[in-house]
């Protein structure tokens, strides 16, 4: 299976993001198969950013994920959360997009999280070529779930596993978070508000009566 | 009248009023309803809740999903401008580096300061909490009871609008017939928490919140609230009727363009603003109070931090509204040779006393809340229900091993996914993924409560801000420094409030992944952490023991005035800001009725 250049949800971003590549590469020096990690730009949103208008990844800081990484964080993110029913996979809500801006953003907690993801990405990467021949993004469907149940078990403190099964916790945290906050994982998850009522009518009587609350009601 | 510039500004004013937020808004409110000419300094920028308030944003169109960063700490859609946990270019320190010792200090720099954001929790203090040490022994009592302050609690309320209901409690006042507005149905999660609460005795009631869940009733309320006087009656039905009630979606914290809560920039500035008696200056940050040579107030000089120049703006009157710790700073950086240790600091008391609220949290799953069917909880976009501190008797008898009470404010239901990734297990030693993870992040969504116990902190000599030796903010004005700790009292309450809410999650039928801690020491938050600071300048009877008197004027300079916290004496359980409004309503009619009698 061939997972393709997930495709970017805004132009501008995809610009900015190639200019701040090329100035990081310059910085990093050599780049592996994988590019550089997460190098941190400057600056964030600051203390009064416009709130109204949208964002998408990429549009304060550069997005610093290398192509093969995206394809890669695309490939691993539906495993995760694969399309199901008739709700589409993480990939295709822009959840790669999403991971590599929190991987690149400039915030002390991403720039944590952007070298456990960078990292975690190069040892998977790795570890496909070793056993399977091939990149993460371009093995089967079984190969790609093997490795994925192998990075999900817990590990001991201390042991060697231990990084990796971290890596794959913040990984599928970013996914769900990535997903579930968007129009499609929202429904998903059964989130039905942010629509303006006329009126509260609390809980429906039927629920109520279920959990054996209806005396609960009255003040 | 309206937003001027330094240069528009007029010569003099009745009023300068120090900061825009509760105590700045409702002081200017209350002045210009009646007709003094007020003029409003406000370091912050201009803000425009109808023009600038995500309403029906979602998370996917914010950064990073609208989690909270050290630039937006409480996620990209809060409310908050030019500030947080740290405000650029302005500094404060602690003198301690051990944490338990530190004092976190959020701010904001917008016109409405943190009424903005807010949870708006709007309870009244009862008769107990002004005369605490009458009580037990502890602390300050005021030099105002209940009743003093009751008239202002109604007026505030009936002006603001706030939903709430009265259940006959224990120092837990009801309001007078007309006060409050209809309480929103209460969430499943809520009911579910009433009625396991009532096992352990703990009471479930409506909270009181400053959210119109119904629209005011701009006929009868004005006349009450300003009687007499008809362009100010006028006015104020005027701006009721374009304050919509809430719609029952989007959370509050990020502001509410409909005007449907209170945010001093919705409430309280466009009527005064209406009167033509208000002039607005932004960006105007105060460094100090100015004297004559007799010793009298003249005016403040203030950065015009667009242009950078330093200015003079005088007034009869000046009110200090800058927020508690801002109005400890500035009165003590207002140094003269009649005040060599700073303006109205004759007792040594100006910064001492300085209190938060004791907050300690705990949450649980509870399985009955599990894959049920999703209706639209959002409500009122914050709480509707809490419990109201109940064990006043067994205290009393000093059963309890600490002093003082606090409520409980808790958080249930599907609310709107964002930064935080859905719960799912991870049981069985793996992280799930695939189609099970996606099962169980239905299953588990909205089965959650999250308890936060918000408790009275006792004023110590330990806990206080002064004058940093050292360090200047951008502006060149000297900053605060903190100190701070926490008593058993506070201590051992926070260990009450874990053990509580760890018997109440059992009592709903979850389980406790881990005990409470016993000493409460790791489960007290912060000092400052529930942003609730106030004292610094406290009334009270006398000049040797309060800095102001029982009108919140200063003992020292009488056309001086504190409108905000920092006079509180004690810091009640109920979170403060409907206080610190009656108390600056209190205040404001104080300095109208002393400038007609020509004393002011
Ligand atoms: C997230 C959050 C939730 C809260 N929830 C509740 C709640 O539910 N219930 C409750 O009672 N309280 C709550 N509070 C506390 C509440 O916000 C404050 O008590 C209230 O805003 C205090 O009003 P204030 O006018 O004293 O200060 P502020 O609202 O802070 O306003 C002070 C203003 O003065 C300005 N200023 C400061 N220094 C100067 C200067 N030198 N010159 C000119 N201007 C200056 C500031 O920029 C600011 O705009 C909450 C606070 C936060 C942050
Ligand atoms: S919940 Fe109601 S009051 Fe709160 S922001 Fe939304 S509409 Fe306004």
């Amino acid at each position: 299976m061939n997972t393709p250049e997930p495709v970017r949800i805004d132009r501008r971003a995809a610009i900015k993001w190639m200019m701040a590549a090329g100035a990081g590469a310059a910085l990093l020096g050599p780049r592996s198969l994988l590019g550089a990690p997460g190098t941190a730009p400057a600056h964030g949103y600051g203390t009064d950013p416009a709130t109204t208008k949208p964002y998408s990844p990429g549009d304060i800081w550069p997005l610093v994920l290398s192509g093969a990484q995206r394809r890669e964080v695309a490939a691993l993110s539906d495993v995760i959360l694969p399309a199901e029913g008739g709700a589409p996979s993480a990939s295709s809500v822009g959840v790669t997009d999403f991971i590599d801006e929190w991987a690149s953003a400039p915030y002390p907690d991403n720039v944590e999280d952007g070298r456990v993801i960078t990292a975690g990405l190069a040892w998977l990467e790795a570890e496909s070529v070793r056993r399977h021949g091939a990149v993460f993004a371009d093995l089967g469907d079984a190969q790609r779930l093997g490795l994925c149940e192998e990075m999900s078990k817990d590990a001991p403190e201390g042991s060697a596993h231990e990084a990796i099964s971290k890596f794959f916790r913040l990984f599928r945290n970013l996914v769900c978070t990535g997903y579930y906050s968007t129009p499609v994982g929202m429904k998903d998850l059964g989130y039905v508000g942010n629509v303006p009522l006329a009126r509260f009518e609390g809980p429906p009587p039927e629920l109520v009566a279920k959990l054996g609350l209806a005396d609960e009601v009255r003040w | 009248m309206a937003f001027v510039t330094p240069s528009s500004a007029l010569d003099k004013y009745d009023v300068i009023v120090v900061g825009s937020g509760a105590a700045g808004g409702q002081a200017a409110y209350t002045l210009t309803m009646a007709g003094a000419r007020v003029l409003m300094l406000e370091a912050g920028r201009n803000y425009d809740p109808q023009a600038e308030t995500p309403m029906f944003q979602t998370n996917d169109q914010a950064p990073l999903r609208g989690a909270g960063t050290p630039d937006k700490p409480f996620g990209f859609y809060d409310a908050t401008v030019g500030g947080g946990w740290s405000v650029p270019g302005e500094p404060y320190t602690n003198a301690s580096d051990e944490s338990e010792r530190q004092f976190q200090w959020w701010r904001s720099r917008m016109l409405g300061g943190r009424t903005n954001h807010w949870a708006r929790h709007s309870l009244r203090n009862g008769p107990y909490d002004f005369k605490p040490r009458s009580r037990d022994g502890l602390g300050f009592d005021w030099p105002i009871s209940y009743e003093d302050v009751a008239p202002y609690y109604d007026k505030v309320e009936m002006l603001i609008g706030v939903y709430g209901n009265n259940n006959g409690l224990e120092n837990t006042p009801d309001s007078p017939e007309g006060c409050l507005l209809p309480p929103p149905k209460a969430r499943i999660g809520e009911l579910l928490a009433k009625q396991r609460g009532r096992s352990l005795g703990i009471p479930v009631i409506p909270i009181h919140r400053a959210v119109l869940s119904a629209p005011l009733d701009h006929e009868r309320i004005p006349a009450k609230l300003h009687p007499g006087n008809l362009k100010a009656q006028r006015i104020l039905a005027g701006d009721m009727r374009n304050r919509a009630a809430c719609f029952w979606a989007t959370s509050c914290g990020r502001g509410c363009a409909i005007r449907a809560n209170y945010q001093s920039t919705t409430v309280h500035i466009p009527p005064a603003m209406a009167t033509g008696n208000l002039d607005v200056l932004v960006d105007a940050m105060v460094r100090e109070v100015t004297v004559d040579s007799s010793g009298k107030a003249t005016g403040v000089t203030y950065i015009d931090k667009v242009r950078k120049q330093e200015h003079h703006a005088s007034a009869r009157v000046i009110v200090l509204a800058a927020s508690a710790c801002e109005t400890a700073r500035l009165l003590l950086n207002s140094k003269s040779n009649h005040f060599p240790n700073g303006l109205a600091n004759s007792s040594g008391l100006v910064g001492k006393y300085i209190m938060d609220t004791v907050g300690a949290g705990w949450g649980g799953q509870i399985p009955l809340l599990e894959n049920l069917p999703s209706y639209n909880e959002d409500g009122a976009g914050g709480l509707h229900v809490y419990a109201p501190w109940w064990l006043y008797k067994q205290q009393l008898a000093g059963k309890l091993g600490f002093a003082r009470g606090y409520h409980v404010e808790f958080g249930t239901g599907k609310g709107m996914p964002g930064a935080n990734a859905p719960y799912v297990s991870d049981a069985g030693g793996r992280t799930v993924f695939g189609a099970k993870m996606k099962e169980e992040a239905r299953r588990y969504y909205g089965s959650h409560i999250w308890f936060s116990g918000r408790g009275e902190m006792i004023p110590n000599e330990d806990s206080y801000c002064e004058i940093d030796p050292k360090v200047v903010d951008t502006w060149g004005i000297p900053v605060l420094r903190f100190n701070w700790k926490w008593s058993d009292h506070e201590t051992r309450q926070a260990a009450h409030m874990q053990r509580t809410f760890a018997d109440w999650i059992t009592a709903m039928g979850g389980t406790n992944a881990k005990q409470p801690d016993a000493s409460g020491k790791k489960a007290i938050s912060q000092g400052g952490y529930v942003i609730h600071e106030v004292g610094g300048t406290i009334m009270g009877s006398a000049p040797g023991s309060s800095v102001t008197n029982r009108w919140s004027q200063t003992w020292d300079v009488p056309n001086v005035f504190v409108a905000d916290g920092a006079v509180f004496a004690s810091n009640a359980d109920k979170n403060p800001t409907l206080t610190i409004m009656a108390l600056a309503w209190r205040a404001a009619d104080r300095i109208l009725e002393e400038m007609s009698r020509g004393n002011l």
